[in-house]
């Protein structure tokens, strides 16, 4: 893992707008650059808030798993904005026991992942046919007016993807990957399935790090932009080449597999165990859940 | 193109878990017969692989970037089974990790993208190229239009997915619960900005990179031929 110094200093290096600078703003070197030092920042504080001793931290991640899986459901069923509502606070009140900064938490469910559920609800404000609240102009046979249903359901719309957002935000920050790979045999996943997803995990960060070097080499190889075409050409090689190398990888990988043993099974060692605090938090959960869906009915 | 949380009603996410579930068991039985053991760091890394495809910023006219999706550059080199089953592990791991894409849509989200369009890109690949060479210009024209297409394709049946909620769930006064906008909105809105703009990063960038693979390591574009080695 890369410590925080290096993902600043990357970002200040990609941020460098003086060369492959396309019209109006940065060359599609800085941003690839770009969003790559953003994933491992990312990557980096994630993992930060996943070992802080908070509350779900602790939890049993299956039983934390199971918990979050019926929230989600309730959240998806519940046709009630109130009880919605109280489902979302519960959301913050969850991430304040877990150290989670609410400034971080609010800015990363509402800013930083649907921002486009909060664009996309408001033409609903006016395309929902119903009552008029506020009526801008009419003209003819077209009143452009925000629609009493229009509002409820643009409000529904952010209430209930903000409170789905909020769980998962949870539930990925607060669990380490390796744990909540493991868990994730609750819903009877194949093993060898959860070997894959563990071993995508592990290769994806080596690919994306051979991309930035790809990307860095070009960047410091470059005093002037090439044709589109050329440009779009060398993008294309570069995936190219990234899928030789991930190809011949597998081989490799499969043939150190071979030699420490692997027959084509999965085995996990097992190392959950659950305390008096889960089967409690296991008990809250499903009687939440039964709560949520009495109250806020079932769509 | 990713559907996140809140979006679909439980009866569309539930119903798309329902279809996936024996796709997922044939894939994984076919793709065993055909790979075997090896299947393991095959599908791992064809996962990674294509997460990271998205990475790539393609330059495209008037200096903005896109990102292609590259479901059909990975069924074109790994067989829609073997792509179907990465595409899903590459899904899961950005729902799970990075919030692309909502955790009750993986549903949804793996019909549109790791089935729609890996399925719909081969055949319209294979079909078109025929028996042309690997290489050929009939065969980068095939790769070209196998993702314009089966990008298409996969953003209609999303565009179609999000436009039945208003009719599926609303309440008695008919306000719609989940994404407020019928199918004569979410279509179009889904289909306008994937035919004019993403579709054509899509079969750029699948050309090209068939194109490159055809003329560095073209034994890469067989991924049938390649495993009986």
């Amino acid at each position: 893992m890369r410590p925080a110094w290096l993902v600043t200093k990357m970002e200040d290096l990609a941020a460098c707008p003086c060369c492959t600078v396309g019209v109006g703003g940065k060359g599609f070197v800085e941003r690839t650059l770009l969003g790559i030092a953003s994933f491992f920042k990312e990557a980096i504080f994630s993992e930060e808030i996943a070992r802080a001793p908070g509350f779900l931290q602790h939890l049993d991640p299956r039983v934390k798993l199971f918990s979050f899986a019926l929230f989600l459901v309730a959240a998806s069923l519940m046709k009630k904005a109130l009880p919605l509502l109280g489902l979302y606070l519960f959301t913050l009140l969850l991430a304040s026991a877990s150290r989670i900064t609410l400034g971080f938490f609010l800015k990363r469910v509402f800013f930083f992942i649907p921002l486009f559920s909060g664009l996309i609800a408001l033409p609903a404000l006016f395309l929902v046919p119903g009552e008029p609240l506020i009526t801008f102009f009419s003209l003819g046979g077209f009143t452009l007016a925000i629609t009493k249903s229009g509002l409820s359901s643009a409000f529904f719309l952010v209430l209930r993807v903000a409170t789905s957002v909020s769980f998962a935000v949870l539930l990925v920050l607060t669990t380490r990957w390796p744990q909540l790979l493991k868990a994730l045999r609750i819903f009877k996943l194949p093993q060898v399935f959860v070997l894959i997803l563990g071993m995508t995990h592990r290769y994806l960060y080596l690919l994306i790090a051979l991309i930035e070097e790809m990307h860095l080499a070009k960047k410091s190889r470059t005093i002037q932009r090439d044709g589109l075409r050329k440009e779009q050409r060398w993008v294309a090689s570069r995936i190219g080449f990234l899928f030789g190398k991930s190809r011949r990888m597998a081989d490799e990988v499969y043939q150190a597999m071979i030699s420490r043993g692997f027959d084509g099974e999965a085995r996990v060692l097992d190392t959950f165990r659950m305390t008096r605090m889960d089967v409690l938090w296991l008990g809250l959960s499903v009687l939440l859940f039964v709560l949520a869906l009495w109250i806020g009915g079932i769509a | 193109m990713h559907i996140p949380d809140g979006y679909l009603g439980p009866q569309t996410y539930g119903a798309l878990y329902a279809l996936m579930a024996p796709l997922w068991f044939w894939a994984s039985r076919t793709v065993k017969k055909t790979l075997r053991a090896r299947q393991v760091p095959l599908l791992a890394l064809g996962a990674a692989f294509a997460f990271v495809i998205m990475m790539f910023n393609v330059p495209t006219p008037g200096g903005s970037t896109g990102h292609a999706v590259g479901g059909a550059l990975i069924a074109i080199v790994l067989g829609p089974w073997a792509a179907m089953l990465s595409l899903s592990v590459t899904l899961v791991v950005q729902a799970l990790l990075f919030g692309d894409g909502g955790l009750t849509a993986i549903g949804a989200n793996t019909f549109n993208m790791a089935f729609i369009m890996p399925f719909s890109a081969y055949s319209i690949y294979k079909l078109l190229k025929g028996k042309a060479e690997a290489g050929s210009k009939r065969a980068l024209f095939a790769a070209g239009a196998a993702g314009y297409l089966s990008l298409n394709l996969s953003a209609l049946f999303t565009g179609v997915e999000l436009g039945l909620q208003p009719l599926l769930a609303h309440k008695p006064d008919g306000t719609p619960l989940y994404n407020p906008y019928p199918l004569q909105i979410a279509v179009p809105v889904m289909a306008a900005q994937h035919l004019l703009f993403f579709g054509w990063i899509e079969a750029v960038v699948t050309a090209l990179v068939v194109a490159y693979l055809a003329k560095t390591d073209p034994a890469l574009l067989e991924p049938s031929t390649r495993e009986k080695e």
